[in-house]
């Protein structure tokens, strides 16, 4: 499967990823070079197999809905980058530079 | 070792600040060679040791009281910084511990051990820290993703560590150090607390110097979480008790693939047919098996991890936590510079991949595929565990390579042949040391069907014994 630069611009546009010059030219040919790889899972016929999503064919373990732990703020704030009066302070979320 | 750790402790020969400050010396004197930890942490390990003396002194131990131990760096402990050695993770301080090390009860905590960033690679050299070195050959890596681990109980700068294991990072690198290492029947042990990768084949388990200790380990850990809701409520044995009893006649099956993978090298292949002749001559039947999509397990397992991995490492945006890049101009570029600049290459050829196959359009032709392949491998392992009561393959297709060798990167997913399949079908596979080729371990891998750790320890414990070690 040969991907395109557009197609990584893409790709690295969903996944939120920013990426120089040199390395599009990298990724491109490396995710091309994997997607050909893992192509050969055409060579099986699968039409009539299930697909398998979990192992343990465990569902729905269920629990009472009660809180019995505690995270202190100043905790889970300790690693967080900006704060400001107990919140995370973020760049505005609407008006995006084009 | 663990056993007589223990008796020594409690009869005071030795106590557990000693101990530690004997790994600590030995961490001081090989670690800027080995490179096996990524954070030492001094101070906390003597605080643990005093305390775990008293508790000695006042006879409630926990079969791990005082014993100094080494943590890969995903697994979240309150207050101490956890990287995944990943610069995106720099400075992150968790406000929790993992369920593991809460188990882990007395247990004195060395350190944080060096891993491929978020556990992708097969040796280590992935780490924004830099490679760890075996400690056999240090031109030499030490296996991976958890490298650090199995090259701290090999050089035994701790009595035990943790690491882990989603598609073999325990077992390549133990079979790499010539130690022992588990990956656990996926939901024996729980998965809270361990920064995640792919949810639906991460696995925690223990590195040890023996069979024994791994049993230990696995009766400490195992067992239903409330915290991880993919954890079975299956009993949890003694299990080193269980391996004093005779060991039943086993079927060993020998999948006839995994000798055929052309990749595998023959002197490597030679230690595995040895420990078989001598399984054979102890009464053991020996049965040739066929897992016929064997090939179909790594491109399988580099969908579906992808695919898994852009969902799980989409959290790391630089808004909550970790490193942030500073010449973004608006909110969007946080989090693409952020990520574009944290990220290392294969954290990000992952994630892109794993982006594309859950995409739109191409969901179907992909992840759906895989996932479908993933029964059809599932089930080869359900067959053969008809035939037989537990397999021996090789850990890996080589000895450990040299730092620097394995530079395409399809070369790296092919190490994990032999221990992508077990991790697909979520079955437990245990490796223990086999002999040596070039001076360098070889490790045997002993795979059995799910929720069978009873069975995988004891042929692991006889083999063990078998070669003397």
């Amino acid at each position: 499967m040969r991907l395109t630069r557009e197609d990584v611009k893409r790709i690295a546009e969903l996944a939120r990823l920013s990426l120089s010059e040199e390395e599009l030219t990298k990724y491109e040919d490396e995710l091309s070079r994997i997607l050909d790889y893992v192509d050969q899972l055409n060579e099986l016929d699968t039409t009539t197999v299930e697909a398998t999503s979990q192992v343990t064919g465990i569902v729905n373990q269920w629990r009472g809905d009660v809180v019995d732990y505690e995270f202190p703020r100043e905790e889970m704030l300790a690693s967080a980058i900006e704060k400001q009066e107990g919140h995370l302070n973020v760049k505005s979320i609407f008006g995006r530079a084009s | 070792m663990l056993k007589e750790l223990r008796k020594k402790l409690d009869a005071r020969q030795i106590s557990s600040v000693e101990l530690t400050e004997q790994y600590l010396r030995a961490i001081k004197e090989k670690n800027k060679e080995l490179n096996a930890y990524v954070r030492v942490l001094e101070e906390s390990a003597l605080e643990q040791a005093k305390a775990a003396d008293n508790t000695i002194a006042s006879g409630e131990v926990h079969p791990l009281t005082g014993i100094p131990y080494a943590l890969k760096d995903n697994y979240c402990v309150r207050g101490i910084e956890t990287t995944a050695c990943s610069r995106i993770l720099q400075g992150y301080i968790p406000p929790y511990t993992a369920s593991v090390v809460k188990r882990l009860r007395g247990a004195v905590l060395l350190g944080k051990t060096n891993m491929d960033e978020f556990a992708m690679g097969a040796s280590t050299e992935n780490s924004c820290f830099g490679p760890t070195r075996n400690p056999h050959d240090t031109s030499r890596v030490a296996g991976g993703s958890s490298g650090g681990s199995a090259a701290a109980v090999s050089a035994d700068l701790a009595a035990f560590a943790f690491g882990s294991d989603t598609g073999g990072s325990i077992r390549q690198p133990a079979s790499f150090c010539g130690v022992v290492g588990l990956r656990p029947t996926y939901g024996r042990i729980s998965r809270f607390g361990v920064l995640a990768m792919a949810s639906s084949m991460d696995t925690m388990g223990p590195f040890a110097k023996s069979v024994e200790d791994i049993a230990i380990l696995f009766s400490e850990v195992a067992g239903r979480d409330t915290f991880d809701s993919t954890t079975t409520d299956l009993p949890v044995e003694r299990y080193s008790e269980i391996l004093e009893r005779p060991l039943p006649k086993f079927r060993i099956g020998i999948p006839k693939e995994y000798v055929e993978v052309e990749g595998l090298n023959p002197d490597v292949r030679k230690v595995i047919e040895d420990v078989v002749d001598a399984l054979r001559k102890k009464g053991h039947t020996i049965v040739s098996v066929s897992l016929p999509h064997t090939r179909y397990a790594v491109p399988t397992y580099y969908v579906l991890v992808p695919s898994e991995v852009s969902s799980n490492l989409a959290r790391y945006d630089g808004i909550k936590y970790g490193y942030r890049a500073q010449d973004a101009e608006d909110l969007f570029s946080v989090y693409c510079k952020s990520r574009g600049q944290g990220f290392g290459a294969e954290a990000k050829r992952r994630i892109m991949i794993g982006t594309y196959t859950l995409s739109a359009g191409y969901y179907d032709a992909y992840y759906n595929k895989a996932m479908k392949v993933r029964t059809l491998i599932r089930n080869d392992f359900n067959h053969a565990f008809g035939e037989a009561d537990v397999l021996l393959t090789p850990a890996s297709p080589d000895v450990a390579f040299e730092i620097g060798a394995k530079s395409d990167l399809l070369q790296m997913y092919a190490e994990d042949i032999f221990t992508a399949p077990g991790a697909l079908a979520g079955i437990p596979g245990l490796v223990v040391p086999a002999g040596e080729v070039n001076d360098l371990p070889v490790g045997i891998q002993i795979m059995g069907p799910q929720w069978s750790e009873t069975r995988v320890l004891q042929v692991g414990h006889f083999i063990e014994h078998l070669l003397d070690r």
